[in-house]
């Protein structure tokens, strides 16, 4: 089936400005600019030293592409095959095609319980379906349990960054959130709380401790599925999951098809490549692993609910589809120099960075002022192509976006196929661009054109006006020369020149 | 070897000096260089900014202009890696898109002849002591396309290292990116001018009087910065500071 596209996305287009706009606040903020540069930086070097210590580094990031190749062009085979070593293992099994058909069946099981509060582990596929706002309006309260997660909760805030959602916070505002909040979600933060890391990490302790020992409901995402025995794995630095995932009796896991892997003997690659790419450890502190369900230990009741919302459509993009290998490691983000002057929030989306800019704009469509103007933000420097662990291009995917955003074209919505309208906003661009390849294409045009400008170099004026004030806003206009290069050729090492190809 | 200069319509327009810079250079090494002047734009700035149909016409020129030629040099690394990276990609696209191999064929000739200026010189010329002297404390930024697209290295400090009475500086945090990425600069004008800040800032932090680079857009960019900012920097491209000798200094 094959129809004019006129916008719908997968999920409706968050109101949220275009990604210029939305980077102003950050960049003119010099001490967000400042913190974000310190943790960027040092996370960044430590990266670089963790991955240096492998000499297989090349080898394991190529085996991980490859792998994450083969699932997603397998992926209805070992989707199913998954199917079966959970149910086999004693859990559930449910689809959920977007957001709001994930958040319906969440919402029915947690209900089927009854109760009404659950805790959490830090889980991106719950963030990017809304469960937590889903699940307050069907009464029932969501408790982040993962530290920074409890601060983003606790402060009304959003995440700004994949691995440390408070990156944009100080201790400062640690104190002043845990002090205002904690008391109207449960224990109170102590008196007289400190901003050093040590009191502050009590205090998140005993807020929490009372809710693990409490909840007889966790949710969590998961890091990776293997197709074969049905297992989850959660890798955290906390522990804080391991309690979500152990004490509660009832586990729901709402998990990216796109997380499957074929086999156990898979993770040794990623379990390397993970911990050293995003926290630059060698290993991290926790890793949690369960298979179904087993009596006496752990939940009674496991549900799985795998969510589409975007992935099978992207899946059907041969460039775009390769950002479905990401295991949200976050290296992208932190060498990424726009993330680290724009910050995380710019981004409109919960996942922010270079992957985010190359995952929102498929996931949710190209329709809305945000998802056409991230596939921009990117001086196509490379760095984060550099450092993925999966080596996901991200550049070519960004190119390859640009290009639906401004010519439209094929893609796949919704499981149809349909043919994209160019997005509305550059019509001045595309007139200019064809302009330039008339001239480039027409040798005699460019030269009357370099002339021209050489001649009145000047009268030319050192501010532009209108869209070039973009540029003379801040920095100065070169200078055009008296004659252009060519000019120079011709006058003085003369006939060969003219005739041009060298054939 | 019939060698041509791919000098890229940004430098023709905009930067005369460094084109006579180059082809000084390549001549005193004994290079015959033609500048075919049927040449106009390898199609960078479109292909980067979505406009991959408009960038095939201007792939097909350049290949008519410079098929001919042994060699093809460019005073560029972004310009190069689009040649050499994104030419190959434009011909993959095209049969994708069930158009056949015609454009992959006509762009398959130029991209394994076209060579980045410093890989030139030290890949195929096998030089690295171009002759050149310069008395000046010199920074050198490593533009990010040169550096992760064609993989440049060391070759150009190792040029510089070898030039007489230069005095080369390591530049903080040289593999960042300094904020310019063509259309991006117009875009994300407040990022993009944050990052030339940040990059100025490092650059003076070195004490350097020149900052030294192997692309003239990166350059305008900094450049432009600087001169906003009132620095006594200057931003010079590394092929005058190269063809610069005792004999004819460059100013």
């Amino acid at each position: 089936m094959s129809r004019t596209f006129v916008g719908m996305p997968a999920s409706p287009p968050p109101a949220h400005p275009a990604f210029p706009k939305a980077a102003r606040d950050a960049v003119r903020n010099p001490t967000l600019r400042e913190n974000l540069r310190h943790a960027t930086h040092t996370i960044r070097a430590k990266r670089a030293k963790a991955v240096a210590e492998l000499s297989d580094w090349a080898g394991l990031r190529e085996a991980g592409r490859r792998i994450k190749d083969h699932t997603l062009h397998h992926l209805d085979r070992y989707l199913e095959q998954l199917e079966e070593s959970v149910t086999a293992a004693g859990g559930t099994v449910h689809w959920a095609a977007d957001a709001e058909e994930a958040n319906r069946i969440v919402a029915a099981l947690v209900k089927e319980t009854g109760e009404s509060e659950v805790v959490k582990v830090k889980s991106m596929a719950t963030q990017e379906i809304g469960l937590n706002e889903a699940l307050e309006a069907e009464g029932i309260r969501a408790y982040e349990t993962d530290l920074a997660e409890l601060i983003v909760q606790l402060g009304k805030d959003r995440p700004s960054h994949i691995l440390v959602p408070a990156i944009h916070r100080n201790r400062g505002e640690i104190r002043d959130i845990f002090r205002a909040e904690m008391g109207a979600w449960g224990r109170p933060a102590p008196e007289g709380l400190s901003d050093t890391p040590a009191e502050l990490a009590e205090a998140a302790r005993l807020h929490l401790r009372e809710k693990f020992l409490r909840a007889k409901v966790g949710i969590s995402g998961a890091n990776f599925m293997v197709a074969e025995t049905g297992t989850l794995v959660v890798v955290e630095s906390e522990g804080n999951g391991r309690m979500c995932l152990t004490l509660p009796e009832t586990l729901i896991s709402v998990v990216g098809i796109e997380k499957v892997v074929p086999t156990w003997r898979d993770l040794e690659v990623f379990l390397q490549t993970l911990p050293r790419s995003s926290t630059a450890e060698r290993m991290n502190p926790y890793t949690s692993m369960w298979t179904g369900t087993t009596d006496g230990d752990g939940p009674r009741t496991f549900h799985l609910v795998l969510l589409d919302n975007g992935r099978t459509d992207t899946l059907a993009d041969r460039v775009g589809r390769q950002a479905l290998r990401c295991i949200r490691c976050s290296a992208c983000l932190n060498v990424c120099p726009v993330y680290e002057r724009a910050g995380g929030h710019a981004y409109g989306s919960v996942y922010p960075g270079p992957i985010g800019a190359i995952l929102s704009p498929q996931l949710r469509g190209t329709a809305s002022e945000i998802d056409a103007s991230l596939p921009y933000a990117s001086t196509l420097c490379g760095a984060c192509y550099e450092v993925c662990p999966v080596a996901i291009d991200i550049p070519e995917v960004l190119v390859h976006l640009r290009e639906r955003v401004v010519q439209g074209g094929p893609a796949v919505r919704r499981g149809d196929k349909v043919v994209l309208k160019p997005a509305k906003g550059h019509a001045a661009e595309r007139a200019a661009m064809r302009a330039a390849r008339w001239a480039f294409t027409h040798p005699g045009a460019l030269r009357a054109g370099q002339r021209l400008a050489s001649r009145t170099r000047r009268l030319h004026p050192r501010a532009l006006p209108g869209p070039g004030r973009a540029w003379s806003g801040t920095r100065d206009l070169p200078a055009v020369p008296a004659e252009p290069f060519r000019d120079w050729w011709q006058r003085t090492q003369g006939e060969s020149g003219e005739q041009g190809a060298g054939k | 070897m019939r060698v041509a200069l791919f000098l890229t319509c940004v430098n023709d327009t905009l930067y005369p000096d460094t084109g006579r810079a180059t082809v000084k250079l390549l001549t005193r090494l004994g290079v015959d260089v033609d500048f075919p002047s049927g040449q106009s734009c390898c199609g960078q700035a479109h292909y980067n900014t979505g406009y991959r149909h408009e960038a095939e016409p201007l792939a097909r020129h350049f290949s008519d202009v410079f098929g001919g030629y042994d060699a093809i040099v460019t005073p560029s690394g972004s310009c190069g890696a689009m040649v050499r990276e994104l030419y190959p990609r434009m011909g993959e696209r095209a049969r994708a898109e069930g158009r056949g191999d015609a454009l992959a064929r006509t762009l398959a000739p130029v991209v394994p002849k076209t060579y980045e200026l410093t890989e030139f010189l030290v890949d195929v010329l096998g030089v690295t002591d171009v002759g050149a002297r310069y008395p000046h404390k010199v920074t050198y930024h490593p533009t990010c396309h040169g550096l992760r697209s064609l993989g440049l290295g060391d070759r150009p400090r190792r040029l510089l290292r070898a030039v007489r009475d230069l005095e080369l500086v390591e530049l903080p945090g040289a593999e960042e990116c300094c904020g310019f990425g063509g259309t991006f600069a117009l875009k994300n004008a407040e990022v993009s001018a944050a990052m030339g800040a940040d990059k100025v800032r490092s650059a003076e932090s070195t004490g350097a009087q020149v900052l030294c680079a192997a692309d003239n857009s990166c350059l305008m960019h900094i450049g432009g910065t600087m001169s906003r900012s009132g620095s006594t920097m200057r931003p010079v491209h590394i092929a005058e500071i190269l063809a610069s000798t005792e004999e004819e200094p460059a100013v």
